[in-house]
């Protein structure tokens, strides 16, 4: 019962939340000046080619039925909601034409959710241990210069650190490519050492970065739960040392991770997003900035509405799942 | 049995040391149930993490030594202050207070049962035949062997603390402390784990070490007392003597601090507090609470010492020879 | 115990160096730091231009300060709206409680939310790189009140049950009075701290909009000044300097205003524990 009242309140948030943004990036287009679909023919005739007006109509007419600009208001929020919420239909791409927005994203969708899940799941893994080793052990040197390295690595953005991982290793030391070239037949072992190779940076540099607060954030949770009862008491109980360090220290500190690790993943991917135009992955990152550079209207609004969309449901998964890891909130 | 010579736990703060536990000497006999009894701040957590040899910063001992003598198959082994803490659960085991707290809120209770148990022995002895023991053990202390599979807050305070006292227990160790084993509990609960506790020292014929504010805890189960006032002990002697002709002026206050069946008057409770372990005033430290004290009492300190066998004292005004009426 | 750690004391000297670089440097300049060709091109650091030219002519010293001037300008407005609204939404809902304060709350939950990035990108898209530094700020104020705004509502919620707000209540004083002279001096020490990890994200998003061209490229700020040092082709002509001293800028004030901003909130919370 209690599950069910949870379960509904957060998924009406999450409609909510989705409803809202749709609508904004339905808004957003429509208050700021100038139209796309000028847009799109001034950029044609600024190349100099001289067209017939009647041609010049006929295409205007043509790319605004291409945005869904025709008819009310109304008629085109409603046939916007309908393509983002329930066709996935955001029609064809202007520079790609006539493949459908849809299947390009499809196409970049993999690559990003495989950089931002690997590097979302190394950084995990390895702030918390550091920082449970660093919290466990809080009064040694290391520890206390492991806290120190964390503080100076979490408050750097993602794209910075990119921007000096490139410049370091592509450029002044050039051990990594600074364009994202994959070679070899998709799947075959060299394919896979050519992307192990080309992500190498990017991965990286969300890594790092990412990695910093897990270890600061478990470092002081592990500290407190340290002089929890129930921790002393196993101690009192002849429990080893390693144990009661993963059963009960970071068996509990571990919990509040996994919340924050929901609330991070909007971060993570607003910030990789930037990484991947810096690094030329071929990722929705790359997807969103080659349409904004080609006035490419609809894939700006798909990949923009998934973006929001996939950041949402995320964050909801997590939450959803969160109470079947906590025995305390299950049975509460 | 547990020697205690001359033991002083300190703590090192900001403002100074606070000295909760000064020369303290007596002795644990095998097969008996102590009572450590004071008001709260007088020293009798630190006396029990020291015997407990848990001593952790900013607490550390000042001088003296504690010594656990445990016999096994024949032989007589010493066991010294700073070994202590290799034989937790084995042979000494520690019952914290009763609290939400002292179990681990996300685990099984048969895991964490399981995890005092190191892991070479879980797998000669088997996981299974380990729960299958625990569970006719916790049925012999009256709980459900269901509890084995809940979590902490599944269970109510009574059996959460009914849990640990079987936890405490399941290895027979010869000492078994309890630091306030009941204070949290309603007090029907609370007779229920005394007897549980009175039961299981009788069936083990082990040494229980309970430390209580509660006169009526100590009235109920020990068998001999251990009086402690400002990080001093001021009295010891078996609970019916303390009971009926304490000689230590505090020890009467703390019993006349007991309500009675048949009072009609309120009880006025205990007036005064312990004074600070920081700078412990000179003398006899209950001086200044004491109706007896007059100003010797205020510069030279009591000597412990056996007035009869088995029962010591330190106050000044009752040191042989010197003249004295029970009650004024 | 120490009451101020040395991360406070670290984190206030590397800010103030960047409030010194950024409001009082720009001053000193002697030639409008942005205009290209004030210069012979690519000089290479000396006394006179401390950290050399660039290929467009400009002193690359005198630029940064005025790219950290303008970062930082966005940053402190972006903050301090932001911190203002929040505070007083998370206030009202707190001491409103009921109907108003569940409305209030889900608002808030909501606008959280709302992925930023992709919005800004969005709109500094649709306006095809004539996007404004206002607008941008504007957009960032309009997302990250709510932070501060939840912090309010759950201070102000513990509190309304405290005594000094009874008796204050019970005195007859009216609401109003009550959120601004007594609540008030509690939320704004962790208002202080929310302040500062707000002017982080908003110089964080600004500069990473600007690194790929959708910020106002005509304004320098630290970010810009990344953007047209790559479009300049900086790296083929390995000037270092022009492209990593705004990285290094970055880095180093975020790291500032993170020391800060952390060792403010322990600052605060043991003072308070001491009370």
């Amino acid at each position: 019962m209690q599950f069910a009242k949870f379960l509904f309140s957060r998924l009406l948030t999450y409609v909510l939340v989705v409803w809202i943004s749709i609508t904004i990036v339905f808004f957003v287009p429509r208050f700021v000046p100038g139209s796309p679909v000028e847009a799109v023919l001034g950029r044609l005739m600024s190349q100099g080619t001289t067209m017939d007006p009647k041609l010049v109509q006929s295409m205007r007419e043509t790319l605004t039925q291409m945005f869904g600009l025709e008819g009310t208001l109304w008629e085109q929020y409603s046939s916007f909601l309908n393509r983002v919420l329930l066709t996935w239909d955001f029609g064809p791409s202007l520079a790609n034409y006539p493949t459908p927005v849809s299947v390009l994203i499809a196409r970049a969708l993999p690559w990003s959710l495989g950089l931002m899940l690997t590097a979302l799941a190394i950084s995990w893994t390895l702030g918390n241990l550091i920082g449970l080793l660093a919290g466990y052990h809080n009064k040694s040197m290391t520890s206390k210069a492991i806290e120190t390295a964390a503080m100076v690595m979490y408050p750097i953005p993602y794209y910075i650190l990119a921007l000096l991982l490139v410049i370091l290793f592509a450029y002044i030391w050039p051990i990594f490519p600074f364009v994202f070239q994959v070679s070899g037949v998709p799947g075959s072992w060299p394919w896979i050492q050519s992307v192990a190779y080309n992500s190498f940076l990017p991965l990286m540099s969300i890594v790092i970065v990412s990695m910093g607060w897990w270890i600061i954030s478990m470092k002081a949770m592990a500290i407190d739960t340290k002089e929890e009862d129930f921790v002393q008491y196993a101690r009192y109980r002849g429990v080893e040392d390693n144990k009661v360090m993963v059963g009960y220290v970071a068996r509990t500190a571990i919990l509040p991770q996994i919340t924050v690790l929901a609330l991070s993943i909007g971060g993570v991917f607003g910030g990789s997003l930037i990484t991947e135009i810096l690094f030329g992955y071929p990722g929705v990152g790359t997807l969103i900035y080659r349409a904004i550079l080609g006035s490419d209207y609809n894939l700006i609004l798909g990949t923009v509405s998934l973006s929001i969309i996939a950041v949402a449901t995320a964050t909801l998964v997590l939450d959803i799942v969160y109470p079947f890891i906590d025995p305390r909130i299950r049975y509460k | 049995m547990i020697r205690i010579k001359n033991i002083s736990t300190f703590y090192r703060t900001v403002q100074g040391t606070v000295k909760a536990v000064e020369d303290v000497s007596f002795d644990i006999y095998d097969n008996e149930i102590v009572g450590i009894a004071g008001e709260s701040g007088c020293g009798k957590t630190s006396l029990m993490k020291t015997i407990y040899g848990n001593v952790e910063s900013p607490m550390y001992i000042a001088s003296g030594s504690i010594e656990l003598e445990v016999e096994e198959m024949g032989q007589k082994k010493v066991i010294s202050g700073q070994e202590i803490h290799r034989y937790w659960w084995e042979y000494i085991s520690y019952i914290p207070q009763a609290s939400m707290s002292v179990l681990n809120p996300v685990v099984r209770i048969k895991d964490q049962f399981l995890d005092s148990f190191l892991q070479r022995d879980v797998r000669t002895i088997g996981k299974q035949a380990l729960l299958d023991r625990m569970a006719a053990y916790l049925q012999e202390l009256e709980l459900p062997p269901e509890v084995l599979q809940s979590y902490p807050h599944q269970l109510s305070g009574g059996m959460r603390q009914r849990v640990i006292v079987a936890m405490a227990t399941f290895v027979h160790p010869k000492f078994v402390l309890a630091d306030e084993p009941t204070t949290a509990l309603d007090v029907v609960i609370q007779r229920g784990i005394l007897t549980m506790l009175m039961k299981l020292q009788k069936q083990l014929q082990n040494t229980f070490i309970i430390v209580s504010h509660d006169m009526g805890v100590h009235y109920q189960i020990t068998d001999r007392m251990v009086i402690m006032y400002a990080g001093k002990v001021v009295e010891i002697a078996p609970t019916a003597i303390i009971f009926e002709r304490s000689l230590h002026p505090y020890t009467e206050m703390l019993i006349n601090a007991l309500p009675r069946l048949g009072d009609d008057v309120q009880r006025t409770g205990i007036s005064g507090r312990p004074p600070s372990l920081l700078d412990p005033p000179s003398g006899c430290r209950f001086a200044d609470r004491c109706y007896l004290a007059d100003d010797r009492c205020r510069q030279v300190e009591p000597a412990l010492l056996e007035l009869e066998p088995g029962h010591f004292v330190a106050c000044l005004k009752r040191e042989p020879g010197k003249e004295w009426s029970a009650h004024e | 115990m120490q009451l101020v750690k040395p991360r406070l004391v670290v984190g206030l000297i590397i800010v103030s160096i960047f409030l010194l670089l950024g409001f009082v440097a720009p001053f000193f300049a002697p030639e409008d730091p942005t205009a290209w060709n004030t210069y012979f091109r690519n000089l290479a650091p000396s006394a006179e231009h401390i950290m050399g030219t660039n290929n467009l002519g400009q002193d690359i010293f005198w630029l940064l300060t005025w790219s950290i001037r303008n970062s930082l300008w966005i940053g402190l407005s972006v903050a301090a709206f932001a911190t203002i609204i929040g505070v007083l939404v998370g206030l009202s809902a707190g001491f409103l409680g009921g109907f108003a304060d569940r409305i209030l709350t889900l608002f808030m939950d909501i606008v959280i939310s709302v992925p930023s990035l992709p919005v800004l990108i969005l709109i500094s898209a649709l306006l095809g790189g004539k996007t404004s530094l206002l607008i941008i700020a504007g957009v960032l104020v309009l997302f990250n009140w709510p932070w501060p705004g939840r912090q309010a509502r759950a201070m102000s919620l513990s509190l309304r049950e405290r005594e000094f707000i009874n008796v204050a209540q019970a005195s007859g004083e009216s609401s109003a009075k009550i959120v601004v002279l007594e609540i008030m001096p509690f939320v704004l020490g962790w208002a202080l701290a929310n302040f500062i990890n707000t002017i982080l994200v908003a110089i964080s998003a600004e500069s990473g909009l600007a690194i790929i061209g959708l910020s106002s490229l005509k304004d320098a700020t630290l970010g810009t000044m990344i953007y047209w040092a790559m479009q300049h082709q900086a790296l083929l002509l390995e000037k270092w300097l022009w492209i990593l001293s705004p990285i290094f800028a970055i880095m180093l004030l975020f790291i500032g205003l993170f020391l800060v901003s952390t060792g403010w909130s322990d600052y605060f919370a043991t003072r308070r524990g001491r009370q």
